[in-house]
């Protein structure tokens, strides 16, 4: 079964079309990289199956089960809106981060406000906030910050600030994980330490998009490549396919001009 | 020397109406401007109107004229006249202070960027929870500078209940040039250079307090 469906997306800002159409599904710990220009709806695209914007026609499935349905005018409980979010992890290109909090407050605020809601969470707080922090604590060690824990977000590199914000998302071990660009906003010389992070989540099968303009990281640790231009996908397919002998015109031109860059 | 005490002592009386001013103002205006806030942040068009045109009209407005209108208006308008000369000076002091520090707060709330909200969205938090445990600490530390230049205004702003007759330092003050006496009149723009001194003692300390992190 797929773990992501997407089905017939679209979404228009005023008279804009930005999304025109998009389907894709994905299985359990595939790692797929959606390329294209700018403008080509790739952030947009991210944006509507996160819920951060409002898809305006399409539906999302998770497991099988509808998350999103565009047609349903129903509005949704707050409750549920929250718990299908829960399903996605969200990496911004500008990390994000909580200013006041420290690294480990960073990535334990959300899980322990969500704690909260836990029936025997009264019974059982002490038990509950410790697990939290000792979960917390394994991800940033994971992640190689485990000397940074009491360190503010302004006292740290734009890369430890990427992989923090990368800690805070796994942290709620959402199903699937999506990357926004999260190397466009970092120094060259501190993605290296980012798409490595990437690389060991994928050996762990954690399932994720990654939109980045990263070609030779997309080749890389992808299963597929999804290329879209204009609001719709133009190619889809295995990295050595898509990136190496593109058949589409407009796939060959947007990647001949980032290899002349 | 008799007189001189007297004089310190009935300055002193009047300055305490002065304080009990201020912290009123202060303890209710606080809290008040944020509900003014929401108001005028709210996506509902009638409530965001309504708000707004409150506060254009307490800003637009003197406060002495406010006070002078609180007074009055329940007794002219309503057959309700307020006993409490006080009561009105405070009750005018919590709606203006509240005005403009609910523009300091929406300043301060729409300073933060969407990017924390959208932060707090995908990691599954409701937006109360966004709001208090996320965007309002960073909304404190921004608007620390604004507030204190706002509450040192309260301060010498509080003479400004002698226009109803209620007996603040100035007014306490003023009763002894009758009798000749002119430096207690003077000498109380020593009570207020104190109290603000120490008030920006204190804010110096809570924006050094906040100064732990940047952005």
């Amino acid at each position: 079964m797929n773990i992501l469906e997407v089905k017939n997306l679209h979404k228009s800002f005023d008279s804009n079309e930005v999304l025109k159409g998009v389907s894709f599904n994905m299985r359990q710990g595939e790692v797929l990289s959606v390329l294209g220009s700018s403008g080509s709806g790739k952030t947009t695209l991210l944006r509507c199956i996160t819920s951060l914007e409002k898809a305006n026609k399409g539906k999302i499935f998770v497991d099988g089960e509808i998350v999103f349905d565009a047609d349903e005018t129903k509005p949704k409980k707050p409750f549920d809106e929250r718990k299908k979010q829960l399903n996605f992890g969200l990496v911004f290109q500008s990390f994000n981060l909580f200013p006041q909090y420290n690294v480990l407050e960073n990535v334990e605020l959300a899980p322990k406000l969500l704690a909260k809601e836990r029936q025997d969470f009264k019974k059982n707080k002490q038990e509950i906030l410790n697990e939290i922090t000792i979960n917390a604590k394994a991800i940033l060690d994971r992640i190689g910050l485990t000397d940074k824990l009491y360190n503010y977000p302004c006292e740290l590199s734009g890369g430890q600030q990427q992989r923090v914000s990368i800690a805070r998302a796994l942290a709620l071990n959402p199903k699937v994980l999506f990357f926004d660009e999260p190397t466009s906003a970092l120094d060259p010389e501190l993605t290296g330490e980012i798409l490595r992070v990437i690389r060991s989540l994928a050996s762990k099968k954690i399932t994720m998009v990654i939109v980045t303009h990263e070609i030779d990281f997309a080749r890389n640790v992808s299963d597929r490549v999804i290329f879209m231009s204009d609001g719709v996908i133009i190619e889809e397919g295995k990295p050595q396919d898509v990136i190496d002998n593109p058949e589409n015109e407009r796939t060959r031109l947007f990647l001949k001009r980032l290899s002349d860059k | 020397m008799t007189m001189f005490n007297d004089a310190i002592g009935v300055l002193f009386e009047g300055f305490g109406l002065n304080c009990i001013i201020f912290s009123c103002t202060l303890l209710l205006a606080l809290p008040l401007g944020l509900v003014i806030t929401f108001g005028s942040m709210s996506k509902f068009a009638p409530l965001k109107w309504l708000s707004r045109t409150f506060v254009w009209i307490i800003r637009g407005t003197p406060l002495m004229l406010q006070i002078f209108v609180v007074l009055y208006a329940p007794g002219l308008l309503l057959d309700f006249p307020l006993k409490s000369r006080l009561t009105a000076v405070l009750v005018a002091f919590v709606i203006n202070y509240a005005a403009y520090f609910s523009e300091i707060y929406r300043g301060g709330i729409e300073s933060i960027s969407k990017g924390q909200y959208e932060a707090g969205q995908v990691l599954g938090m409701t937006k109360a929870q966004i709001f208090f445990k996320v965007v309002l600490f960073q909304v404190v530390k921004r608007i620390m500078p604004a507030m204190s230049n706002e509450v040192i205004t309260l301060v010498k702003d509080t003479s400004l209940a002698r226009i109803v007759g209620v007996a603040e330092i100035i007014m306490c003050a003023e009763r002894f040039t009758k009798q000749g006496l002119i430096w207690p009149l003077f000498s109380t723009g020593i009570y207020f250079l104190v109290f603000n001194g120490i008030l920006t003692l204190l804010f110096g300390y809570i924006e050094n307090k906040l100064n732990y992190y940047r952005g």
